[in-house]
């Protein structure tokens, strides 16, 4: 019966030529449109680490007070006394420090010039805590923190220039004029955004790759190494670096801290420890403000600094309103379409036809044309997302791909959109008076 | 034209009548919003810099690890001097920051009138400048002078920034002093004041995103010794830069021990800056102008459908009209009247739309408020849009013979 419907369906369709051309083609545009830019979307709004997301938060402490925080809210980054703060009294059950930085490379091979790269300092926890992937060796341990050991772990691609991709791990490598030993070489590691330091490394750069290098947090600040951003709460907001140890413990927020958080409730505690801690400096004379602090996981993290490129949430929200259009559209079409047919309708009745089958027999045809309209939709994105390159910005273009989850969920919608469009028309069809009909056209 | 008839016709095709008055109102909201957002994109990224770009090329000058700050200033007076003489080379003078480049931590400052001032001090960008800094640019000095060489000075970034002159754009001078000449007059920069002794016609901060301080604008007599690096700007006699940018480079390479010089950002024409910084807002206006683009003929396609639906289910009608006296001309009227009333509801109910749409994406985006004129132009567009759409149907319709009036189908 299905087979049978789907070829009335066909032949119904090839009678009507233009009014079914018409209807495909919408909604392939439409459906095509909608997932271009859901492709886009996904893409800048994916959980860069799904498994962990929920339990890796983001604390902050207001330290700069009204006056210079960001209308209320704490500034994106810890100062480092906060931070040592939080390091030593170890009330999650791992914490991970760390900021953006750019180090001098110098190689030993005299062929490859210097040059200047990115990366993080860190503490030991942050490649566990971020599942952070390795191609050889792997990260340092808490007490490498402790001793401010000069061990670095370096990218993939950073290996490749250095190494020619050779297994690296207990070679030396020169950064800033101080030889660090390679503990560890990561694969492409690439997580998008690039969440981890957001705060010290500007969101404005949250869709550039990771850096190449990452040492450990207490040897860097050893090193006098700055932040890639440093925030401070003067008249010229510009930090002043030349008294070290007095710039280290001013005011300055410069450090990303993240804490692992496994239940509810060691969420609670952490929050009010982080209350408790801020009231207790209010207390000390240091904040001259009440306790306004903040803790967000990583998805509430990434919302709050809106990382999403505008194109990408205003070219969803414009091709959702086009479907909507094209939706409306069909809905008129198939109401002409099947009303047309009211002398077939009212024939198939009087033959002793259901309203069921009626029913079955014009949704069944909105499928068979949803159907066709995906397969079309299809064609329209895969052109749509191999020309995103021309349509987005670069660093967001690069990271659109189409795959089988997409292209089934084209031809899904499309499906399911001209079904919904076609519930109205089909239950006006399935209204018919058989003896109506019959007597007009007799 | 009698309307009422036209109405009570409509009034029998509730339905797919709400459906068109629904899809013009939904299409101008959107249309009407995304079109806005295209026009402030283009707005924005048309903005000039206020310099010779097509001549300009920037070196991002990375400082080998260790140097100090004489060191450094000798390096650069070194460097201009070596790049001044490259062949096919203009001007250059060093800096700290450039058109388009974007946010750092070292560009804004703040301006007060008064040492003591209380109410809120002015936002400015700058630049480290020299008495090339003019030249190199290509910008216009409308008052004053030029920096003279022994007014240049050296600082380094953490050093208090105090020069004794300094050049600022016009609106800068205008802002600061709105009823006379700024020529001569002191300002007050965190770390001492300063004598306005010229005034530049235009030029734009390195900041990208558009901000209110977009235009004040000034340039500071100094070489900025920052340890991690600093910018050269350098403008070329020709457009055809690429020998040139060879040549420099070549040149500065004969003391490359000192330097870094990345060899994929490390050298960028004013032009790929530009074609850099407004990748997002070229990327926003393609995609609005393409959707609104489909979304408008979607709409007109809608149309088009169903008005030959109701042409064909009208032929007896019309055939009737017809044989009772209507010309041509009265049936073409009609249905152009139709969907002019049609799409005329359509437009009160997405004027309304388009007006809240747009107080959300002002929440949302930080957009401006949408002139009463865009959704004016879209109204009109859609009224033409929707004549258009029913031009082919109503010819079809005026085609309709008399005779189909008796003639039983």
């Amino acid at each position: 019966m299905w087979g049978y419907y789907v070829m009335l369906a066909l032949r119904s369709g090839a009678r009507s030529k233009a009014l079914t051309a018409l209807v495909i083609v919408l909604l392939a545009f439409g459906v095509s449109a909608c997932m271009v830019s859901y492709a886009v979307f996904r893409a800048t709004t994916s959980d860069p680490l799904p498994a962990r997301s929920s339990q890796l938060y983001v604390p902050l402490i207001d330290n700069v007070g009204p006056s210079y925080n960001d209308q209320g809210e704490p500034i994106e980054t810890l100062s480092y006394i906060d931070a040592m703060a939080l390091w030593r009294a170890r009330t999650a059950s791992r914490l991970t420090l760390l900021y953006a930085a750019t180090w001098q490379v110098e190689p030993e091979n005299p062929l490859i010039p210097a040059m200047s790269l990115g990366g993080d300092a860190v503490t030991a926890d942050f490649f566990s805590m971020f599942d952070v992937p390795f191609r050889f060796g792997g990260g340092w341990t808490a007490d490498d923190d402790a001793r401010h050991a000069t061990v670095a772990v370096i990218s993939r691609h950073l290996n490749e220039t250095l190494f020619a991709g050779r297994n690296s791990v207990g070679q030396e490598i020169r950064l800033d004029g101080q030889l660090f030993r390679i503990g560890g070489v990561l694969e492409d590691w690439n997580p998008r955004p690039r969440f981890f330091d957001a705060g010290s490394h500007g969101t404005v750069y949250a869709f550039d790759d990771a850096g190449d290098i990452y040492i450990p947090f207490t040897r860097a600040t050893d090193m006098k190494k700055d932040s890639t951003f440093s925030y401070c709460p003067t008249a010229s907001s510009r930090p002043d670096t030349s008294h070290w140890d007095a710039y280290l413990h001013s005011e300055c927020d410069r450090i990303d801290a993240w804490v692992e958080l496994a239940t509810p409730a060691a969420v609670d505690r952490y929050r009010e420890y982080l209350r408790h801690y801020a009231g207790e400096q209010q207390r000390l004379g240091r904040f001259s403000w009440g306790p306004n602090v903040r803790l967000r996981n990583l998805t509430g993290w990434i919302a709050y600094l809106q990382v999403t490129p505008r194109a990408s949430s205003l070219s969803m929200l414009v091709s959702a309103s086009f479907l909507l259009i094209v939706l409306l559209n069909v809905v008129g079409l198939m109401l002409a379409r099947f009303m047309r047919r009211a002398p077939e309708i009212g024939i198939r009745r009087a033959l002793g036809a259901s309203r069921s089958a009626i029913y079955r027999q014009f949704l069944i045809e909105a499928a068979t044309m949803g159907f066709i309209g995906g397969l079309l939709g299809v064609a329209l994105t895969l052109l749509g997302v191999w020309g995103a390159g021309g349509l987005f910005a670069p660093n967001i273009a690069r990271l659109v791909h189409a795959d089988t989850s997409l292209m089934a969920l084209t031809v899904l919608l499309a499906m399911a959109a001209t079904v919904v469009s076609a519930l109205y028309p089909t239950w006006r069809a399935s209204q018919t008076q058989p003896a109506w009909q019959i007597k007009i056209t007799g | 034209m009698q309307l009422r008839p036209i109405v009570g016709a409509l009034g029998r095709h509730k339905v797919a009548t709400l459906l068109i008055v629904l899809q013009v109102a939904l299409t101008l909201a959107v249309a009407s919003n995304a079109l806005f957002i295209v026009a402030t994109r283009i707005v924005h990224l048309s903005r000039p810099t206020g310099t010779d770009e097509a001549h300009i090329f920037v070196i991002r000058n990375g400082w080998r690890m260790g140097q100090n700050a004489a060191q450094i200033d000798a390096n650069i007076r070194t460097d201009l001097d070596t790049l001044r003489h490259v062949a096919g080379v203009r001007d250059a003078f060093s800096s700290q920051g450039f058109p388009l480049a974007g946010y750092n931590v070292n560009i804004i400052t703040r301006l007060k009138l008064e040492p003591d001032q209380k109410t809120r001090a002015q936002l400015a960008t700058f630049y480290a400048s020299d008495e090339h800094a003019i030249d190199t640019l290509g910008l216009s000095l409308v008052a004053g002078r030029n920096f003279r060489p022994d007014e240049i000075t050296a600082i380094g970034s953490n050093d208090k920034m105090s020069p004794p002159g300094i050049i600022v754009t016009r609106s800068l001078a205008d802002k600061l002093f709105p009823g006379g000449s700024a020529l001569g007059k002191t300002v007050y920069l965190p770390d001492g004041p300063a004598a306005v002794i010229g005034i530049l016609a235009s030029l734009q901060g390195p900041l990208k995103e558009s901000r209110s301080i977009d235009g004040y604008t000034m340039l500071v007599p100094t070489h900025y010794l920052d340890p991690a690096g600093v910018v050269y700007l350098v403008r070329t006699d020709s457009t055809a830069m690429k020998p040139v940018i060879a040549a420099t480079l070549k040149a500065l390479q004969e003391r490359g021990g000192i330097r870094i010089i990345d060899p994929k950002e490390g050298v960028v024409t004013m032009a790929q800056e530009r074609e850099r910084a407004y990748a997002a807002d070229r990327s926003v206006a393609l995609l609005m102008s393409i959707l609104s683009g489909l979304l408008l003929l979607a709409t007109a396609g809608g149309i088009v459908g169903l008005s030959s639906f109701w042409v064909s289910q009208r032929r007896k009608q019309i055939g009737i009209r017809r044989s009772l006296g209507a010309t041509t001309g009265d049936i073409l009227g009609y249905f152009h009247a139709e969907n002019f009333l049609i799409v005329s509801g359509g437009i009160v109910l997405g004027a309304l739309l388009a007006f809240f749409a747009n107080l959300g994406l002002m929440d949302v985006y930080e957009l401006p408020r949408m002139p009463l004129y865009v959704p004016l132009w879209g109204a009109l567009l859609l009224w033409l849009l929707g004549q258009l759409a029913v031009w082919g149907p109503a010819r079809y319709a005026a085609k309709v013979p008399p005779v189909v009036a008796i003639r039983t189908e």
